[in-house]
């Protein structure tokens, strides 16, 4: 069955399964292979996008469920000329990422927890972030990039 | 994950006629059915999604309590039930992370009745009535056993109307890697007495711990159970918490709750 949504703002299209997950559809459907699948059990959050605004593991959700809905991976992320975005430029600028395997997912939980709450706690950021992984960094850069992006003094964070 | 037909029904009646064919499935949030499709634990041939069902959804008060409709997500129960049951909007932004919470759905939960998960507890707890396609269901008479309930092949949940209790708190001891309860306590004060809910704990799922039930209602304080020792016999035991080291937890988390509420 061929499935449409909108994806980064435009309509897009491919061939589906029942059984085909929304992170099958956008990285061998689309070719959007920003999104990562690390797990693949609902684990990691690698696979984290947005579905009409909300975060979602893609690994977990049907492409066919998700039909006609409005969908934003991180290839949607950057800024129209092609800068980074605000979130995107304090990950790099704060070493958020080693490997960098996690940061599509980072980066997208991120933007959603922003999206709620534009001025977090080093709390609210931690318990946000609670079901993304990363076996790299030790979090604590990625909090202080996310603090950042907020706005935040991140050097009033401790160090480690 | 074999593969299967996905069919979107806009109604409850459609959803049932749907669940009416040979190998089909309910799928709400997805959220515990497809990681259990991938690892062949189920392979049903058609699944019948609930997240387009509008009678399905949605926090609403009404004369008996507050009624949440079964393909509720659970981030929509910690945002929308927050200013009618604060205990229980809290315990589903407890709940896994926020893109578990932005699909998995209170029926979901109930009809899959894991042991360590945490809407069992608060249902119970609440005395709650799970609404179906066909009837209505004490929460006492509905959870059977681990992964079992009272639900017949093909019948949904629809929604799930919790009385309001006069105070309540949920108290949870997560698992740290999986995010489910290791032991989760529940306890709501009603005017004809105290109910006290545990999930996590149980071999046989959810329970409800009535000596601490009956020292409750005549005193209203976390002192009021510290003469109390769960048995630790029917408890359950793994790498994370022996049985003995649960029914402590229970305790712990009882206190706890009847402070916070
Ligand atoms: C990383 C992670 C962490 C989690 N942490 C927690 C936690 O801390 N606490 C907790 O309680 N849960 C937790 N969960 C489970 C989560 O809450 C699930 O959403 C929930 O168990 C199942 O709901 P669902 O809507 O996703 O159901 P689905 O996965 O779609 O379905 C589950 C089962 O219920 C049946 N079903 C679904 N809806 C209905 C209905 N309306 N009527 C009849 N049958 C139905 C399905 O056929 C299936 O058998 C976690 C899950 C993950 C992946
Ligand atoms: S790949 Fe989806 S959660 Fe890990
Ligand atoms: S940077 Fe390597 S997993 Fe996070």
């Amino acid at each position: 069955m061929k499935v449409t949504m909108t994806v980064n703002g435009r309509p897009m299209s491919a061939e589906t399964e029942g059984r085909t997950l929304l992170s099958s559809f956008l990285r061998e459907g689309l070719g959007l292979t920003g999104t990562h699948v690390g797990c693949d059990t609902t684990q990691c959050g690698a696979c984290t996008v947005h579905v009409d605004g909300e975060p979602v593991k893609s690994c977990t959700v049907l492409a066919q469920d998700v039909a006609g809905k409005s969908v934003t991976t991180i290839e949607g992320m950057a800024n129209k000329d092609g800068s980074l975005s605000v979130i995107q430029q304090a990950f790099q600028d704060h070493h958020g990422l080693q490997c960098g395997f996690c940061t599509p997912g980072m980066v997208m939980i991120s933007a959603a927890l922003l999206n709620e709450k534009p001025n977090p706690t080093e709390e609210e950021v931690r318990h946000y972030l609670k079901g993304n992984i990363c076996r790299c960094t030790g979090y604590h850069n990625i909090v202080k990039a996310v603090m950042a992006a907020a706005g935040a003094d991140s050097r009033k964070l401790a160090a480690e | 994950m074999h593969n299967f037909d996905l069919v979107k029904p806009s109604s409850v009646a459609e959803a049932v006629a749907a669940l009416g064919s040979e190998g089909a499935q309910a799928l709400s949030g997805g959220q515990t059915l497809l990681p259990s499709m991938k690892q062949r634990l189920a392979a049903p041939e058609r699944l019948v999604s609930l997240t387009d069902i509008a009678e399905m959804k949605g926090v609403c008060r009404g004369e008996e309590g507050l009624v949440v409709g079964a393909a509720t997500p659970h981030g929509v129960v910690a945002r929308e039930a927050k200013a009618h049951y604060p205990a229980l909007a809290w315990l589903a932004g407890e709940i896994g992370d926020p893109s578990v919470r932005a699909r998995g759905t209170i029926g979901g939960s109930l009809a899959n009745n894991d042991p360590a998960a945490c809407y069992p507890a608060a249902a119970l707890a609440s005395g709650a009535t799970i609404v179906t396609d066909r009837r209505e269901i004490a929460a006492g008479d509905f959870f059977q056993g681990l992964f079992t309930t009272a639900l017949e092949e093909g019948e949904i949940v629809t929604s799930v109307r919790f009385p309001l209790p006069e105070r309540a708190a949920y108290m949870k001891f997560a698992q740290p890697a999986s995010r489910f309860a290791l032991v989760g306590v529940f306890v709501a004060q009603f005017a004809d007495g105290v109910r006290v809910a545990v999930t996590g704990a149980g071999e046989d799922g959810v329970f409800r711990w009535t000596e601490a039930e009956g020292a409750l209602s005549a005193d209203f304080r976390p002192e009021a159970v510290e003469g109390l020792s769960l048995s630790a016999e029917g408890l359950l035991g793994d790498l994370h918490g022996t049985p003995a080291y649960r029914a402590h937890l229970v305790k712990v988390l009882t206190k706890r709750a009847v402070a916070a509420a």
